[in-house]
């Protein structure tokens, strides 16, 4: 019988220190035993479980595309035990992986519209893994305008910033980075809040759907500017998180209502959300 | 399908012989105060002089704290900090004396561990590896409420066997193949005649007359979530919970559980324990965000999930089987039959 709680087995090939805070970390794993990698087939929106032996397991969105072949990467916040844990590991380190979990983006539903990217924070990971996905050649023309906003508190706290420079010159993804304030007289970018940036550079909701994720203050102001722009709550697609242990709604404590953010999110649509109980 | 008399004495006997087919055989057995399940141990007898054991059986399918898995901490080893599965009993077990409403629960707490997503394989194998042997609850509890959630004294809901108490002994009778099995295994006693049946079916009509408690549940299913969710009598209901978790551990159909890792030296392991919605770890942010950070949202949860979530989601009814411990055993009398009515009737 397979065990939905046997992590795979992985090696940590690569670890990229990713905002000047030092807080965040890219750990690129490959699998250590050969098949396991077509078994953790995802899709963009979906999350693992990271697991240390000895440690914990922590649910963790997916940073890498399914475009991207020979490894799977998380980019980690450093916050509790195994995170901690995990931010002191080297290069070469074994431990483990368990997924893919959860639902993803509505990738169906999104072929043919205007695709509205809008990110805050640290919480831009499973958008990398969307636009990486998005822009592969075999992909790109599935969708229309694809438009980004990402925002963060200051240049240094931006994740991935060599992949967003290299964005902001294709004519193919229309990026709006932003910080809420920087005294660097060289930063090129917008500076404001995401929700201002928003207003300012998104123009229509026509044919378009927007993907949200970032703190809980962002998604509170952007939902406003995005539903006066004309998006209904049901092209509105947020992302969330809550505590969670199995990752597969056995274990009870993730959910909201009758649904769980492990299974049957962590994507739902403000429509949904509407309709079920905010505890999250 | 069968149907066996025993003597009380030819009971006993017929336990020792099953001994011989199962790995394990559990009866109630009182440690101090109360009555929990323990393995028959050689030559002991089972003590059927109980209204419910304390804890329910669910521990022996879904045990309260559990290896998952095992691993090697020593760095230098080839499988370092690889988790393994570790070896378990999954021999055949006979749970002898569940009472029906425990007997029950096991189907309600199968649509989590079992459903057609995902399979959890520890209870899956558990319970597909038990035979449960029922014991018809002659005289109910006065907070027993079996009969009003679909349950009753002598539901044969999840058994393979249900035992009938008669004079000078029991009425065994099996509805399934594990049952038939169990009752060739129970060496001794012989077949029930009409009469003794007839007996055993009053004793049984006489149990559901006893049953004087119940709760109202018809409204649920049509409520809206959000409007329960947003109740205005939830603070007065959970203003003297103490949080303490005793509803949910001793809950027959409560699943929740946490998983944590342990080293021991060398020897690392992962470890599922009971969680329980009452504590406010249960939901704990990483961040410090708590989604049910006061405690009468976290009683809110346990009854909307027993009551409406559950009711929503599987369309099979309430999480409840009436067994009644979380009304007797809670510190400060919160009753569910209580928050049943105001829930149905708001």
């Amino acid at each position: 019988m397979d065990n939905p709680y046997l992590p795979y087995p992985v090696r940590i090939e690569r670890i990229v220190t990713e905002t000047e805070d030092r807080n965040l970390k890219t750990f690129r794993f490959v699998f250590l035993h050969e098949g396991d990698e077509e078994k953790f087939a995802y899709t963009p929106g979906q999350f693992a479980e990271l697991s240390v032996a000895g440690k914990g397991e922590i649910p963790i969105g997916i940073a890498s595309s399914p475009t991207e072949k020979g490894f799977v990467s998380f980019t980690v916040n450093k916050v509790g035990v195994v995170t901690t844990l995990l931010h002191n590991m080297k290069e070469g380190d074994v431990m483990g992986i368990r997924g893919p979990l959860g639902n993803c983006y509505p990738w169906e539903r999104m072929e043919g519209r205007n695709v509205v990217i809008i990110g805050g924070g640290f919480a831009f990971t499973t958008l990398r893994s969307s636009i990486i996905y998005m822009l592969d050649p075999a992909n790109r023309d599935k969708f229309k305008d694809i438009s980004v906003v990402y925002g963060a508190r200051g240049p240094g706290l931006l994740l991935y910033r060599d992949e967003l420079a290299a964005w902001e010159q294709r004519d193919d993804i229309n990026m709006h980075i932003t910080v809420d304030r920087t005294e660097d007289p060289d930063w090129k970018y917008n500076v404001g809040f995401v929700p201002a940036i928003t207003e300012q550079k998104i123009t229509s909701a026509d044919n378009a759907i927007a993907i949200v994720c970032g703190p809980p203050i962002m998604i509170k102001f952007t939902q406003p500017v995005l539903e006066k722009l004309g998006f209904p709550p049901e092209n509105i697609i947020l992302s969330l998180e809550n505590r969670m242990k199995c990752g597969i709604g056995m274990c009870g404590r993730c959910n909201l209502g009758d649904k769980f953010v492990c299974k049957d999110g962590p994507v739902f649509t403000l429509a949904q959300l509407k309709n079920m109980p905010p505890e999250y | 399908m069968t149907d066996k008399v025993y003597s009380e004495e030819e009971w006993g006997e017929a336990l020792e012989a099953a001994k011989d087919h199962y790995t394990k055989v559990y009866v109630p057995q009182k440690e101090g105060d109360f009555h929990l399940f323990r393995d028959l141990k050689e030559g002991a007898r089972p003590d059927f002089k109980f209204e419910n054991t304390r804890m329910s059986a669910k521990g022996l399918v879904y045990p309260q704290s559990m290896r998952m898995f095992e691993c090697n901490m020593d760095l230098a080893a080839e499988d370092a900090s690889i988790l393994k599965e570790d070896e378990k009993d999954y021999g055949p077990r006979v749970v002898v004396g569940i009472r029906p409403c425990d007997a029950a629960a096991f189907t309600i707490v199968g649509r989590n561990f079992d459903n057609p997503e995902y399979q959890d394989p520890w209870w899956v194998r558990w319970y597909e590896a038990t035979t449960f042997v029922g014991l018809g609850c002659s005289e109910p509890c006065s907070t027993c409420f079996c009969t009003s959630v679909g349950g009753g004294p002598f539901n044969r809901e999840g058994l393979d066997v249900l035992l009938y108490e008669v004079d000078g002994g029991y009425v065994a009778r099996s509805f399934s193949d594990k049952g038939e099995k169990f009752l060739s295994n129970a060496a001794g006693g012989r077949d029930a005649g009409e009469d003794e049946l007839k007996a055993a079916e009053a004793v049984a009509e006489a149990a559901s007359g006893k049953i004087v408690s119940s709760v109202e549940t018809d409204n649920l299913l049509e409520k809206k979530q959000l409007d329960l969710f947003d109740a205005p009598f939830w603070e007065e209901v959970g203003f003297s919970c103490l949080n303490c978790g005793t509803c949910t551990y001793l809950c027959p159909t409560c699943w929740c559980f946490d998983i944590q890792d342990e080293v021991h030296g060398t020897a690392g392991e992962r470890i599922r324990n009971w969680d329980s919605c009452m504590f406010p770890l249960f939901t704990l942010h990483g961040s410090g965000h708590n989604p049910r950070d006061q405690k009468w949202q976290r009683v809110r949860q346990r009854f909307m999930h027993k009551l409406k979530y559950y009711v929503d989601k599987y369309g099979a009814g309430v999480q409840c089987t009436g067994c009644g411990r979380c009304v007797r055993y809670c510190p400060v009398n919160i009753d569910i039959r209580r928050v049943a009515k105001l829930m149905n009737e708001y």
